[in-house]
């Protein structure tokens, strides 16, 4: 096949104009197809046992296509961008069509529509080399002071381009870096991690030193009988019950399907409990896989759920428009809020920019933190709970049932018995198998922080980001010794 | 540019800017699937996907760099950058990176595949999730999904020491799953597993499953078991199904034997390891029952190859032999640091990812019993199968499981059906509590593996077989 390439100059909106006009061409004006060109670079510089033992460096191209074709629909993806390989992608995609079964609930492709600028992207990450991230690794150990640490900073780019052939596209371009450590003493480990869209807010020294205090605060940890205990969340551990909320809870096609607990119209959280999807605040485009506007979506608003996500698809069998929430994953998983904030007390703000609380300083005029409490905000709600746990992250958590959200998973990287509001003892890592929506529901949720965090996904474009939190109970179900 | 010609080229362009070692996967991977969902086709997806990813070893530090072409520029700049990369890696070094020695090779290796997963039409495909979904939906399935996954793997192997192997993988599976809602919970029944059993072999893998045939019995019990007594809570004799004890082989022996977590190299994210090198040999892991081998060579299971993607030859080893911990998965540098001399478990999810530590096929030598004479030999128990929710510490030491269905066992006969049955335990008292082991093997295939930082993808298999374990804590909830 030859590989002759694309003019000199193609953008991808011009590759996904192509691509849309290759298909109209081969397969007539009734064809209906949808395109999307992305060019990633991305970047992560992985270290363990305080060395830089994995880096690595990729790009890559994707140009996914869908077509609809006499009822029928196939999707197909390649990276051959020269013009032989689209236009075998496309023969390859409206052969599929015709011969894969009919799709009676094919939404149809989103009209024309206005989309967004694209909020402001650092080039400074885009042309960022190992060396820079090196350099951050290189701060995140000598921070550590000679504790063994391990973790990642990564940076990544991508430029994005849709079209379709109702005669809408769009194009953008979102940048991000994000840190996520840990340093270890004594069999006890402690984490600090940070996602950015300015390269200049990555704080190697801050994180190390926050994730080592940490550790040297939870060695020697006693073992707990489990039971209920109130607890007070750090952001790392919010962060999960926001994704396992997103992912089973406000997805749309799970709605469909009876399978989320989420009652639009109803309070089913407490008071405090405000969450908004929010793509646009960092990293995110203003378009979705098919091309629909993104936008802010509260999903709970002061406790009452108002809003699921949705594609086109689990739009249309609700008869509801799509919320813009479209991606590559959503034909197999459903589509998910992946830019989910809870916001934090007094205030609908903003996440703090550089996400770093310094160990060791003093509170904005609130309790003194110490090794175990990273920042003033935590402080606070652990210096108002009686007798109970500082939870500092989860790990490993799985849905026994989607309906009622039950979850079983571990506490990591830090746990402490907290006693008339003072941190006592640094506890062993509990198992717990809870609800999350009955965690959070109306009068269980104490307490928000006033500063939200944000806090890296393991997928790049994808963030959490939320305050600390105090709850009036989590059900704790194992011990490290069964 | 040939593949091979790419390889080299971009081997060579490593070299030459610095590096004391170099390898190069290209790979051209083809990834088929298609969902169905209550009669109907919900997606069919068609992926393609070429490049070539080059892994540098500059002094004692490691450098990658992936690109999407194969051109000699392209291939000649992903070398050098991958060789800057390794450089910088420098800034934070560690200790000495020797790699064991591995023969060079020129070989060729294709999986065995009787009939080709992507020369089946998409209609005979289609038709048969269209037929197993509608039949689950009308036997009382509210929600009935079917699908298959088919991926086509050809891969190019070159490094500075001189191996120049060449693979073809196929691999292909899928299943059916129905779920029931009730008022507060659903209930969920699938077949052979949740979202399909796998191998590297061809659509006969599929054919086998007869996934119609078993459509309107899963559908049937996901519906029964909205009114199904609760699994009972409390210490008592399990019996597990071979799939779930699968998923129990691979988190709970799979992963702690790692040698990329037991060496630390994993702890900030998939996490170490309860096992201690210095115990190698010498720990007891389990029963007597308990031989587990790693062997990437059995015919069509999921996790089998001719050579892994540093270029080592498939062996079958031990990793626990009657009971005694003495094998662990390893790469040329993880083992030379622990001062073994092999590797021969390392792969990379497609030519963007570095290759690192990976299962290959993980499981349990059979034993002497059926599943019937097990039955027959409990008093009091719960057999449960087809896993649910797994979640395990990252020293892979405290897990809990949830499987899809229960039943009560009294006096050697199985009795009533049980709805949310979940156990918990600790690793090494688990496998030391087993005492009977079915010699019904069935090699499980698992292409969901996550691992890695990005994130990867891995493709295992774990032979497993019913067996018996003693007082094991069971019906923990919420």
């Amino acid at each position: 096949m030859s590989r002759a390439p694309m003019r000199a100059g193609d953008t991808e909106l011009d590759i996904a104009g192509r691509v849309v006009d290759l298909v109209t061409r081969l397969a007539g004006p009734a064809a209906q197809a949808e395109v999307t060109v992305t060019r990633v670079e991305s970047a992560l510089t992985r270290f363990a046992n305080s060395a830089i033992h994995q880096n690595v460096a990729a790009s890559a191209v994707d140009v996914r296509l869908r077509v609809h074709l006499a009822g029928r629909t196939a999707t197909g993806s390649g990276n051959a961008v020269t013009t032989d390989g689209l236009r075998a992608l496309v023969e390859r995609v409206l052969t599929a069509a015709r011969f894969t079964p009919p799709d009676p609930a094919w939404p149809g492709l989103t009209p024309a529509t206005p989309v967004a600028p694209v909020p402001d992207w650092d080039p400074a990450i885009a042309h960022a080399g190992p060396e820079q991230r090196a350099a951050l690794v290189r701060a995140f150990v000598d921070a550590a002071a000679g504790l063994t640490t391990a973790g990642y900073c990564r940076t990544g780019y991508r430029v994005t381009a849709f079209a379709n052939s109702a005669g809408h596209s769009a194009q953008g371009q979102a940048a991000e870096a994000a840190m996520d450590g840990i340093a270890r003493a004594g069999g006890a480990d402690g984490t600090a991690r940070q996602h950015v869209d300015r390269l200049a807010d990555l704080d190697g020294t801050g994180l190390g030193r926050e994730a080592a205090a940490k550790a040297r605060a939870a060695v020697h940890p006693v073992e707990l009988p489990p039971g209920r205990y109130p607890v007070v969340f750090e952001p790392a551990a919010v962060a999960d019950l926001l994704e396992n909320l997103a992912w089973y809870g406000f997805n749309g096609r799970r709605y469909a399907e009876r399978q989320s607990f989420a009652a639009p119209g109803v309070a089913q959280f407490d008071r405090a409990v405000t969450l908004v999807d929010d793509p646009l605040a960092a990293s995110g485009l203003s378009f979705d896989l098919e091309g629909t506007p993104t936008r802010a979506l509260t999903l709970v608003d002061a406790g009452t759920t108002r809003a699921v996500t949705h594609d086109r698809r689990s739009a249309a069998e609700l008869g509801v428009a799509s919320t813009g929430h479209a991606w590559a994953g959503s034909p197999t998983f459903g589509p998910i809020p992946r830019n989910l904030r809870l916001a934090p007390a007094g205030t609908a703000g903003a996440a703090d920019p550089t996400g770093v609380f310094l160990a060791g300083g003093q509170g904005l005029g609130g309790p003194a933190v110490d090794g175990a409490i990273g920042d003033p905000d935590t402080a606070a709600l652990v210096s108002r709970m009686g007798r109970g746990l500082l939870v500092s992250d989860l790990w490993y958590t799985r849905v026994l049932d989607p309906l009622s959200l039950v979850v079983t998973g571990l506490t990591r990287n830090g746990l402490w018995l907290v006693e008339d509001g003072r941190i006592t003892r640094a506890v062993r890592d509990l198992r717990f198998t809870e609800s999350y929506p009955r965690a959070l529901a109306p009068g269980a949720v104490l307490e928000l922080g006033r500063r939200a965090v944000r806090l890296p996904d393991r997928v790049d474009g994808v963030w959490w980001e939320a305050p600390p939190l105090r709850l009036a109970s989590w059900n704790f179900t194992g011990g490290a010794s069964g | 540019m040939s593949e091979f010609g790419a390889a080299e080229a971009a081997v060579q362009a490593a070299l030459d800017a610095g590096a004391r070692y170099a390898d190069v996967r290209v790979m051209h991977r083809r990834y088929e699937s298609m969902t169905a969902r209550n009669g109907d086709i919900e997606s069919l997806t068609q992926d393609e996907s070429v490049g070539l990813g080059v892994r540098a070893l500059v002094g004692s530090s490691w450098g990658f760099h992936a690109v999407p072409e194969l051109s000699d520029r392209a291939a000649r700049d992903a070398g050098h950058r991958a060789a800057r990369t390794a450089a910088a890696s420098a800034l934070v070094p560690g200790p000495p990176v020797d790699l064991v020695a591995v023969t060079p090779v020129t070989a060729s290796w294709s999986a065995p595949c009787a009939v080709d997963p992507l020369g089946v039409s998409l209609a005979v495909k289609g038709d048969l999730l269209v037929a197993a979904t509608r039949t689950m939906a009308e036997h009382g399935a509210d929600l009935a999904e079917g699908l298959y996954q088919v991926w086509d793997t050809a891969k190019w192997f070159v490094s500075s020491e001189g191996h120049r192997i060449d693979q073809r993988i196929r691999e292909c599976g899928g299943g059916i799953s129905a779920t029931s809602v009730g008022a507060d919970e659903t209930q969920r029944r699938s077949w052979p597993s949740y979202r399909g059993q796998y191998g590297t072999t061809g659509w006969e893998l599929v054919d086998s499953l007869e996934l119609t045939a078993h459509a309107a019995r899963i559908a049937e019990e996901s519906r029964a078991l909205l009114t199904a007594p609760l699994c009972p809570t409390g210490e008592t004799d399990l019996i597990l199904g071979g799939e779930q004890l699968a998923l129990q082989i691979h988190e709970s022996v799979g992963h702690a034997i790692e040698l990329d977590r037991i060496l630390g190299w994993e702890a900030a994210f998939a996490g170490t390891s309860w096992l201690d090198l210095a115990q190698l040999g010498s720990l007891r892991y389990g029963s007597e029952l308990m031989t587990i081998t790693i062997d990437p060579t059995i015919p069509g299971a999921l996790g089998s190859f001719g050579y892994d993607d540093e270029g080592s030859p498939a062996v079958k080893r031990d990793a626990v032999r009657d009971g005694r911990w003495v094998g662990v998965l390893a790469g040329r540098d993880s083992a030379a640091v622990a001062g073994l001399d092999h590797g021969g478990s390392v792969r990379a999810d497609g030519w963007a990812r570095l290759p690192m530590v990976r299962m290959t096929n993980v499981g349990l030598e059979p034993g002497p019993h059926t599943l019937e004479e097990i039955v027959a030999a409990t008093d009091n128990g719960v057999l449960m199968d087809v896993n649910r929710s797994w979640s395990i510490d990252d020293k892979r030491l405290n897990f809990q499981f949830g499987c899809e269905i229960g039943w009560e066992i009294r006096n050697g006969r199985r009795g009533r059906m049980l709805r949310n049955p979940t156990y918990t335990g600790i690793g090494p008292l688990f496998w030391r509590s087993m005492d009977m082991l079915s010699s019904e093997t069935v090699p499980w295939g698992t292409p969901n593996c996550g691992k890695g930082q990005p994130g990867q993808i891995g493709h295992t298999g774990h032979p497993s077989a019913p067996a018996r374990f003693r007082n094991v804590r069971v019906g923990v909830r919420a």
